[in-house]
């Protein structure tokens, strides 16, 4: 029997829909609206593997991932406008993880990743016009239009970037985790990495000084099957990455990444194995990114078939409104209203982050150091 | 001659030295099957195959060492970082291995590769890709460190640097990849150590290096316009320098301004300012005047960038101001 195909709201602008794609099964979804309910809605949600999403979660996990894809979409134009200017990579395709992880995380929870950080931050409940405005290297971005794309910081939000360096923030992601065991505040530390980053070699000691100290971390490794051009099998001997730390007795699991229900339940399985003091544990999200690794990257090296597969698929965000509409929890027109409103909403983030001024010159000697020497050289905010 | 471009002329230096030695592989990220993050190696891996072009993981300091046990054993390694901000995960290989290789062998074993890659400031990626680090490698005994700024140049320094029986480090400019320039067709070698005077001129020495060459020739150019005729020297190699040519430009011209892209505190200025004022005190009219990079890490707004890089009117300005000094 031929179902529909997944992405009957092409919620990807660019994909091309493949009536031969299988959707994905739907069995598991069980609703659970109480008929005899006075205040239905409030109690209708999604029942999978056990656990209960009640349709106001669901809707807020739908919603921040196709603001986040909306967000990317509009990124992605202002850099052909030249407006964004240097590297800027889009996540489009990777939004379970980034709202799943989310979902399943505390605010006190720290959570640092690579450059592609522009979902998990507006994930992560910073501000979207910040964040915009911080692509554009305008005043008021979120790092004062220092960063740019690969730089997004929120230490309100307890989110420590945006690092520029392939696997650069898996040794700092577990030092957070230090600080949390030393003051003993249970915060757990979610420290990503993508599937070339895992093959650093700072990874491997990472791995062993969280085992060996049974530091509060979660590795989460964004399993996009490339690291730019080059493919998964191309750049590594063991390709399940959720192996990679069993000679330092870091379990693994592995998760699907364009599930956002299961990419959430599993989160919270391994925060809460992490936050217990039972130490590390890796989680390889298998998942895919639907644009080129940045702005430059055309992409050339995989085939359209590959991509329609998962763009048409496996796309997150069409699952979860399918999802939705076979529980009863809203319609397709809903849906379609909401990606009207969503995409208006991203349109007045780009206005008003296009709309503020340029970072004051000043600023260029700013943040540099804490205690500045006024009288030694190379003399503090001064040439020569 | 052929006019090419900057990451032509690299490609061309690759290509001649791996056909004439079969120990010249070339290593790298993206190098292969990509054609180079950059595009440099394009079409090596059909021409060479994948025992000579090899993609590698994201793996600096592991590839980069293993390119110095190749070189142990033998082989004459060209290994590419994707840019020189990248090496810096590699350092320990290139200082503590490369570097003193045959010193703590006492001559037994030699290092003979190149390490390769961008490096200075590219277009609006921030602090983290955005850096000069030609003075770090520059402070090493053990190391030589060459900087083309032209696609001429950029071939027959890097045919010369894997020639080299020492370890090299060739730091290529990502903004200059696209320029277009001369470079002669068949076997090109431009000696190691040997500067260049860009521009001849009378009143004043420029010297700068790689993208900064370039700027340099801009300023001469301005300031020729204010009747201010100015020599420009680019020492090309920064390790070893050719300051004789560097001396005998400021013999000349009684006057020197360094220009560099970097920051200036311990830079590649103040050791050639330096070495002016220890070899060339008698000759100057005017102390010697530094043009770099601001002392700060570089910020991705349009404007701050453009503000925290030296510029043109800036290379005006101090030449302009030595040449007006007693
Ligand atoms: C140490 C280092 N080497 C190389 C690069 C250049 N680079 C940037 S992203 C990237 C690929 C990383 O792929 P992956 O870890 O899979 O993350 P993804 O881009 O897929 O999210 C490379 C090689 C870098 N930024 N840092
Ligand atoms: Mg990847």
């Amino acid at each position: 029997m031929k179902k529909e195909p997944l992405a009957f709201l092409v919620v990807e602008s660019q994909a091309h829909r493949h009536s031969s794609h299988p959707s994905l099964g739907i069995g598991d979804v069980m609703t659970t609206k109480k008929s005899t309910d006075k205040n239905q809605d409030k109690q209708a949600g999604i029942t999978q593997e056990g656990r209960f999403y009640s349709a106001d979660r669901l809707h807020a996990m739908h919603d921040m991932m196709l603001f986040i894809r909306r967000f990317e979409e509009k990124a992605g134009q202002m850099y052909g406008l030249k407006k964004i200017g240097g590297f800027c990579h889009l996540c489009n395709g990777q939004e379970a993880v980034c709202v799943g992880m989310e979902e399943a995380s505390e605010p006190t929870d720290y959570m640092m990743t690579s450059y592609r950080d522009h979902g998990h931050i507006l994930a992560r409940g910073s501000d979207a016009t910040a964040i915009m405005a911080e692509l554009l290297g305008r005043a008021g971005g979120i790092v004062g239009g220092k960063g740019g794309s690969m730089h997004m910081f929120d230490v309100t939000k307890n989110f420590a970037g945006g690092n520029g360096i392939v696997g650069e923030q898996v040794p700092i992601g577990i030092g957070f985790a230090f600080a949390s065991q030393y003051r003993d505040d249970k915060r757990v530390s979610i420290t990503i990495m993508g599937d070339g980053g895992v093959n650093q070699g700072a990874v491997y000691e990472s791995f062993n000084m969280a085992a060996l100290w049974k530091l509060p971390v979660v590795f989460v490794i964004e399993n996009n099957q490339y690291a730019m051009g080059t493919s998964l099998s191309r750049a590594s001997a063991e390709t399940h990455l959720y192996k990679r730390g069993i000679s330092f007795k870091v379990p693994g699991i592995q998760v699907d990444g364009m599930d956002v229900l299961e990419v959430e339940r599993k989160m919270a399985e391994a925060i809460e194995h992490a936050r217990s003091g039972q130490g590390p544990i890796i989680v390889e999200m298998m998942t895919y990114r639907y644009r080129g690794h940045s702005m430059s990257d055309p992409a050339t090296y995989r085939t359209r078939d590959e991509v329609d597969e998962w763009r048409t698929g496996r796309d997150p965000i069409a699952r979860l409104q399918l999802q939705m509409i076979a529980a009863g929890l809203a319609t397709e027109e809903e849906f379609k209203q909401k990606d009207k409103d969503i995409k208006k909403e991203v349109n007045d983030v780009a206005k008003a982050a296009e709309a503020q001024p340029e970072p004051d010159l000043s600023v260029m000697w700013d943040d540099i150091l804490n205690d500045e020497i006024p009288n030694a050289y190379p003399y503090p905010r001064q040439v020569g | 001659m052929a006019k090419i471009t900057y990451r032509e002329a690299l490609n061309q230096a690759m290509c001649q030295e791996m056909e004439r030695d079969d120990r010249v592989f070339l290593m790298g990220e993206e190098v292969a099957q990509y054609n180079g993050a950059y595009k440099v190696s394009q079409g090596m891996l059909d021409k060479f195959g994948p025992r000579r072009v090899i993609d590698t993981p994201i793996t600096e300091l592991g590839f980069a060492g293993l390119g110095v046990g190749a070189a142990m054993a033998g082989l004459r390694p060209v290994i590419e970082f994707m840019t020189w901000n990248f090496a810096i995960l590699a350092a320990d290989q290139i200082v503590n291995a490369a570097a003193k290789m045959k010193y703590m062998t006492g001559g037994q074993y030699d290092c003979p590769m190149v390490f390769r890659g961008a490096g200075g400031a590219a277009a609006r990626v921030s602090s983290q890709h955005s850096q000069a680090f030609e003075n770090w490698y520059a402070n090493i005994p053990g190391l030589k460190v060459v900087m083309p700024s032209n696609p001429a140049d950029a071939k027959g320094l890097l045919a010369a640097s894997i020639r080299d029986n020492d370890t090299v480090i060739f730091i290529e400019n990502e903004i200059n990849y696209g320029d277009v320039g001369e470079v002669p067709e068949g076997e090109y070698i431009i000696p190691l150590g040997k500067a260049e005077i860009k521009r001849v001129g009378k009143d004043i020495t420029l010297i700068a290096h790689s993208r900064m060459t370039g700027y340099a020739l801009m300023a001469a150019e301005e300031l020729a316009k204010m009747g201010i005729d100015a020599e420009v020297v680019d020492p090309r190699t920064i390790r070893p320098l050719d300051e004789a040519t560097i001396l005998a430009s400021v013999a000349k011209t009684n006057r020197a301004v360094v220009i560099e892209e970097g920051w200036r505190f311990a830079g590649i200025g103040a050791e050639i300012s330096a070495r002016i004022m220890e070899k060339a005190f008698d000759d100057l009219d005017a102390p010697v005047v530094r043009v770099t990079g601001k002392d700060v890490p570089m910020p991705y707004a349009a404007n701050l960038e453009r503000h925290a890089l030296p510029s043109v009117a800036e290379i005006v300005e101090a030449a302009r101001v030595t040449c007006n000094r007693a």
